[in-house]
């Protein structure tokens, strides 16, 4: 299996490098007592090493270099397990079925902590799914995502405190408005392309931040806003329980609602002109597609999502201060996408509950949590490039008889 | 003889100090198929950029006249897609498709711009938008049949040998529905078996109504295909006129035929 001229050159590496580390791993000068000390077993322990590691490392890039050579060779073949799953809608719907039915009798089965992490979890999901349409879909590297969140959030906070305005009347308004707010700042900023789009919209970001903590008639400053009503329901009154388990139903909702319409646009007309800007600009606008007006819906569109959440986090934690839209978030939401597989819905729900729910659960590490976190990141990018699931490839069905022979002129 | 199409008049493009294209005047004529030729660096490709709206011309004016309904409009600062839409679309000297979307989904794309679906009907799919999805999903498939590639609808643009990748191409431009197809060298990196393939190809989608201009090295494929040939160097026009003409034109020969063609 192993080629004979590998462990030929493997070979000659291991001598070489005993030779070049000779001097410092062998030879050992004793100053004082004026002696040399031969530290043979070094020498032997190197080349042994590098043989090791050479022949690991030939191993590794064969192995590479077959798996690319097969998966350019039969691509059906080297087609994941997951994604064969995806793409047959007799395995597809009734998993979504059973995940559907487990989400929904999650809270019966666990506590109300554990379904509060849960719907933190499924916020972030649907945070995720947005923010893909953004950078996933439409390959805008948007870092001040957590600007639009936060404009959802504040918009619930203060029309609650100043016009008294219901959570069901905000959650359709903070979502417009964060559109809306995408929008403005999409207009100048979208002609610029990715790093430079990336430290403006991390500007953008900042400021809005920068902005609620300190403009106080305006925001309450540093210290938030407290007392925000929970949902109603009809105007019952429910225990902090039951608001809970209402929570995180309205989440589920939510996430459906946002699965379905995500996935929609991305199978549409204005998602294939997404796809297409990400890959080239220019064909693009030479094939008659409006690059800016597409950038700013899918910008849009996005910040919409985002702002939804807000409105809905403002709720659940009932207070919102401008701590809780820090970069970090933005850089987390962020992650979820890249991690989770970019453009890719199952990837991006992964990617949710797996960063959310595992530093939860990572716990017991207690100081070492974060640098966990951060191992199992980097690891998984070393080892999943393209993320957790990548996007599974659509093919289309045609009814040949209704194509006309000619193409009108 | 119907009047141009396409008219260019004086069109300066300059870069810095650099005249890349100087005082070229240009027109096509309903049905031609007109060449554009030259030395490399005589500026073909930037006179393309101009007209398509990739680059603002410097000085000069760009007439598009729509044959059927009369219509004439003037291309300096328009963005390239709204000339798209006037009816004149391109493919690219370096191959611009989109690498990882399907042979179908390229094709697709050039269906945008005669198109409308937008949010609305992408969530709700209502008639009018599913109408429109199968409409675009069969136009591009015939398309395709024409350009020689529905055996590989689904396969990954990258994935294509260079001929192909050509081809879809200009599949990928005629589904914008032009009456005028800009090439900028359809031929380059084809074997001669590729190139006779493409001359087919290129004289059918005349055939069908549409106008063609093409910049072209292969001078054997130039000559037998135009109608008419314009020679550009160093930024200039040189020299206009039909095959016959162009072959025997001194300055010609002395810029760039001399010993390429054995005329
Ligand atoms: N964006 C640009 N900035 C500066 N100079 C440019 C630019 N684009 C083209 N040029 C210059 O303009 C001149 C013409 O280039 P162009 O690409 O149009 O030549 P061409 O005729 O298409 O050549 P080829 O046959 O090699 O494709 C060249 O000297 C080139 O360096
Ligand atoms: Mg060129």
């Amino acid at each position: 299996m192993f080629p004979v001229k590998e462990l030929k050159r493997s070979f000659l590496i291991s001598i070489w490098f005993a030779f070049l580390t000779f001097p410092i791993m062998v030879i050992k000068v004793d100053p004082i007592e004026r002696t040399v000390l031969w530290r043979w077993d070094n020498m032997f322990f190197i080349a042994f090493g590098s043989f090791v590691i050479s022949i690991l490392a030939k191993v590794y890039l064969l192995r590479k270099e077959r798996r690319a050579g097969r998966k350019k060779a039969k691509k059906d073949i080297a087609e994941p397990f997951v994604q064969r799953i995806l793409r047959e809608p007799r395995f597809l719907y009734p998993l979504s079925l059973a995940v559907l039915v487990l989400a929904l009798v999650f809270p019966m089965f666990f506590s109300t902590y554990q379904t509060n992490i849960m719907t933190t979890a499924l916020m972030y999901v649907v945070l995720g799914l947005g923010l893909n349409i953004v950078v996933g879909v439409a390959g805008l590297l948007d870092l001040g995502y957590v600007a639009f969140y936060a404009v959802g959030a504040y918009s619930y906070a203060l029309l609650n405190l100043h016009f008294g305005l219901g959570f069901w009347a905000v959650l359709p308004i903070g979502g417009l408005f964060a559109a809306f707010l995408g929008v403005l700042l999409g207009f100048p900023v979208l002609r610029l392309r990715g790093d430079y789009l990336a430290i403006v919209t991390l500007g953008f970001g900042e400021i809005i931040r920068l902005i609620l903590e300190n403009w106080n008639d305006f925001s309450q400053g540093p210290s938030g806003i407290a007392n925000i009503p929970r949902p109603g329901f009809f105007g019952m009154d429910m225990s902090f329980a039951s608001g809970i388990t209402y929570i995180y139903y309205i989440v589920v909702a939510l996430v459906i609602i946002t699965i379905f319409v995500v996935n929609r646009l991305q199978n549409s007309r204005l998602g294939r002109a997404w796809l297409a800007l990400r890959e080239d600009e220019i064909a693009c606008q030479a094939m008659g597609i409006d690059k800016t007006k597409t950038k700013l819906i899918a910008f849009s569109l996005g910040a919409f999502w985002a702002g939804f959440v807000g409105v809905i986090f403002a709720a659940k934690t009932t207070f919102v201060n401008p701590a809780s839209f820090t970069f970090l978030e933005s850089a987390i939401i962020l992650s979820i996408v890249v991690l989770g597989g970019m453009g890719s819905i199952v990837g991006v729900i992964f990617g949710a509950l797996i960063l959310i729910l595992m530093p939860e659960y990572l716990r017991a590490l207690s100081e070492y949590r974060m640098l966990a976190f951060g191992g199992i990141l980097v690891v998984m990018m070393v080892f999943k490039p393209d993320g957790i699931i990548s996007n599974v490839r659509r093919s289309y069905r045609f009814k040949k008889h209704h194509s006309k022979e000619v193409i009108e002129p | 003889m119907s009047k141009a199409i396409l008219n260019v008049k004086g069109l300066t493009k300059n870069f810095g100090g650099i005249k890349a294209i100087d005082k070229v005047d240009l027109d096509i004529h309903p049905g031609e198929i007109v060449a554009l030729i030259g030395p490399n660096g005589a500026g073909k490709t930037t006179f393309f950029n101009c007209l398509t709206g990739i680059y603002t011309p410097s000085e000069g004016d760009i007439t598009l006249r729509n044959p059927e309904s009369g219509k004439e409009t003037r291309l300096n600062g328009m963005k390239p897609n709204k000339i798209t839409e006037q009816g004149m679309a391109r493919t690219f000297q370096n191959i611009r498709l989109f690498p990882t979307m399907s042979v179908l989904e390229n094709v697709m794309i050039g269906r945008h711009c005669r198109t409308k679906a937008l949010i609305f009907g992408a969530v709700f799919r209502n008639p009018a938008t599913r109408r429109e999805e199968e409409e675009i999903i069969a136009t591009s498939y015939d398309i395709l049949k024409k350009v020689g590639l529905h055996k590989q609808v689904d396969e990954e643009a990258r994935n294509l040998s260079y001929g192909a990748q050509r081809r879809l191409e200009i599949g990928r431009a005629l589904a914008t529905e032009p009456f005028l197809l800009l090439l900028d060298e359809p031929a380059a990196g084809m074997n001669p078996k590729e190139t006779e393939t493409l001359v087919t190809l290129i004289r059918e989608i005349c055939k069908e109504g549409h106008s063609i201009l093409l910049i072209e090295h292969d001078m054997k494929l130039v000559m037998s295909l135009s109608d008419r040939i314009f020679v550009m160097d160093y930024g200039k026009k040189i020299a206009q006129g039909t095959p016959e003409e162009v072959r025997s034109n001194p300055a010609v020969i002395k810029a760039y035929l001399g010993e390429d063609v054995d005329a």
